[in-house]
């Protein structure tokens, strides 16, 4: 058991996919963490095992690398992939109740700006960390993200900007959306987003990378 | 008109144009507003942008054509007006820059990415072409590819633009620092690894844009002549990182500081200087005093 685990992380980390993924070159022709969840599940191996001690460890690893800028976005990406190969045979385990997620995330790029690299990035950490993400896309209005938060009410909020210019729709999203839910958690990230704008605009956290809000809300659980 | 490339080949160090994007938005654009779309409805503060540059003593200008590829126009529903905008945008600076200065059409990224599949090579190399096509119909000398973080896609974007027109070519990334002495874009490419795959692309001069101000620039071209010591080298930067301040972004790198930086990027190995955000006229008129003066 351990053995399959710590295969199955191992193609997380490294972003094989599936055995006729031809990346990365060195595993060519090997099972991916498509091969190998399944084997494992059929092993007995149990859902909550698979996703917390293969899947979100890899991730955390993946996420760490990727914050000391020793790998980049597509690495990343392909780690997503390999983990999404892998949580496709974990859905029925979650949809049983057998596996909890950790809670919800919803995740929105502020009105006016359109940029979705960066958000996605941010899915793919918070998603691999265990957590359920409702997306509300690019160029997301206030009132959208009000309904969301009012329709999920334990669910925690992420905000992107890249631009330079869309810094000012979220400080006016963050405005209202703290003035009507005071106590929920306002995550913040993007580009030209620091510490002082975010202690300005009073929203909860910054982080310069995905990782640091995976930590931030795994705190929180 | 000699090529750009035949001018620095003979000795001389140009300059270019400085930031369109912040400027359009001191001029009254809105974020989440088309910028391209000002080519038709808003001409004259679209040339007055590119007359502020020549007038400001720059050797080439830009277009206002950045995000004029099918798919960021899409985004605001202009997919089907890629060759007015384009071509409108080429002869509004065309206009301003006369006869003997240059004009080098902007292709930005498309914001896609080719290995998530969500965007085919193909794809992407007919919306560069189609792109590329109207800026040379409005009179572009060059294509400026800039703000690349993939190399796959800067390299498509070459060959739309050396296969479909006869304009210069010239290809630009974005890079970070990623340590002590290293930079990289976000898709994981190195000064390093952009020329040794540049080289034999057709690409005529290459070089980076944006970033977070002049100092980093200056090792970034020491890293490009570390590997080469011929191709031409243009560096469009950053007036500094972006500063949030009181409702309103600000670059905080002033025309002094930059130009401040002229003579080590020239030492370095530069031979284009110009800005990206956040730089002004006044940089540029600081810059081009400066090179002036190192000749």
């Amino acid at each position: 058991m351990e053995e399959l685990l710590s295969k199955i992380s191992h193609c997380v980390e490294f972003g094989k996919v599936n055995k006729t993924a031809p990346f990365p070159p060195d595993m060519k022709g090997q099972d991916g963490a498509d091969e190998l969840t399944k084997q494992a599940i059929e092993a007995g191996i149990k859902a909550e095992i698979i996703l917390n001690q293969a899947l979100v460890s890899a991730m955390e690893k993946v996420g760490q690398k990727f914050a000391e800028k020793k790998i980049f976005i597509p690495q990343m990406l392909m780690s997503a992939k390999a983990m999404n190969a892998a949580i496709e045979h974990l859905k029925p385990f979650f949809t049983s109740g057998e596996i909890a997620r950790k809670g919800k995330f919803i995740l929105a790029t502020v009105q006016g700006d359109l940029h979705d690299i960066g958000k996605n990035l941010v899915k793919m950490a918070i998603e691999g960390s265990g957590w359920e993400v409702i997306d509300l896309g690019v160029d997301v209005k206030t009132d959208k993200i009000i309904e969301a938060m009012q329709l999920n009410p334990d669910a925690k909020l992420g905000l992107s900007a890249l631009l330079t210019t869309t810094m000012g729709n979220m400080q006016n999203t963050v405005s209202a959306i703290k003035a009507k839910f005071p106590e929920r958690q306002v995550l913040i990230g993007g580009a030209p987003v620091t510490e002082d704008f975010r202690a300005k605009i009073g929203a909860d956290f910054y982080s310069p990378d995905p990782q640091g809000a995976v930590r931030y809300l795994n705190e929180l659980v | 008109m000699q090529s750009i490339a035949e001018v620095i080949r003979s000795g001389k160090v140009l300059v270019s144009d400085g930031a369109w994007g912040t400027f359009l938005q001191n001029k009254g654009l809105k974020a989440g507003e088309c910028p391209e779309i000002w080519n038709i409805t808003h001409h004259n503060d679209v040339f007055d942008i590119a007359k502020s540059y020549i007038d400001a003593g720059a050797d080439m200008i830009e277009t206002n054509s950045f995000g004029g590829s099918s798919f960021k126009l899409g985004l605001f529903g202009f997919a089907n007006r890629v060759t007015e905008i384009n071509k409108t945008a080429a002869e509004i600076s065309r206009k301003a820059a006369g006869a003997d200065k240059y004009v080098l059409g902007s292709i930005g990224p498309t914001g896609k990415l080719l290995m998530t599949g969500e965007v085919t090579a193909e794809e992407l190399y007919n919306a560069f072409k189609d792109q590329a096509v109207a800026l040379e119909e409005g009179g572009a000398d060059a294509l400026v590819i800039e703000t690349m973080t993939d190399i796959e896609e800067a390299k498509i974007a070459i060959q739309a633009c050396k296969e479909n027109t006869k304009c210069e070519v010239i290809c630009t990334m974005t890079y970070d620092k990623s340590g002590e002495n290293s930079y990289h874009t976000m898709m994981g490419i190195s000064p390093t690894q952009m020329v040794d795959e540049l080289i034999g692309s057709g690409v005529s001069i290459i070089g980076a844009n944006c970033g977070n101000g002049m100092k980093n620039m200056v090792d970034i071209v020491k890293e490009f002549r570390a590997v080469n010591k011929d191709i031409p080298i243009l560096i469009h930067a950053n007036a500094g990182a972006p500063i949030y301040k009181d409702g309103e972004t600000c670059f905080p790198e002033s025309p002094e500081e930059m130009a401040g930086f002229v003579e080590q990027l020239i030492s370095a190995g530069a031979n284009i200087i110009g800005g990206c955000c956040g730089t002004t006229p006044e940089h540029i008129k600081r810059i081009v005093e400066k090179v002036k003066k190192f000749k």
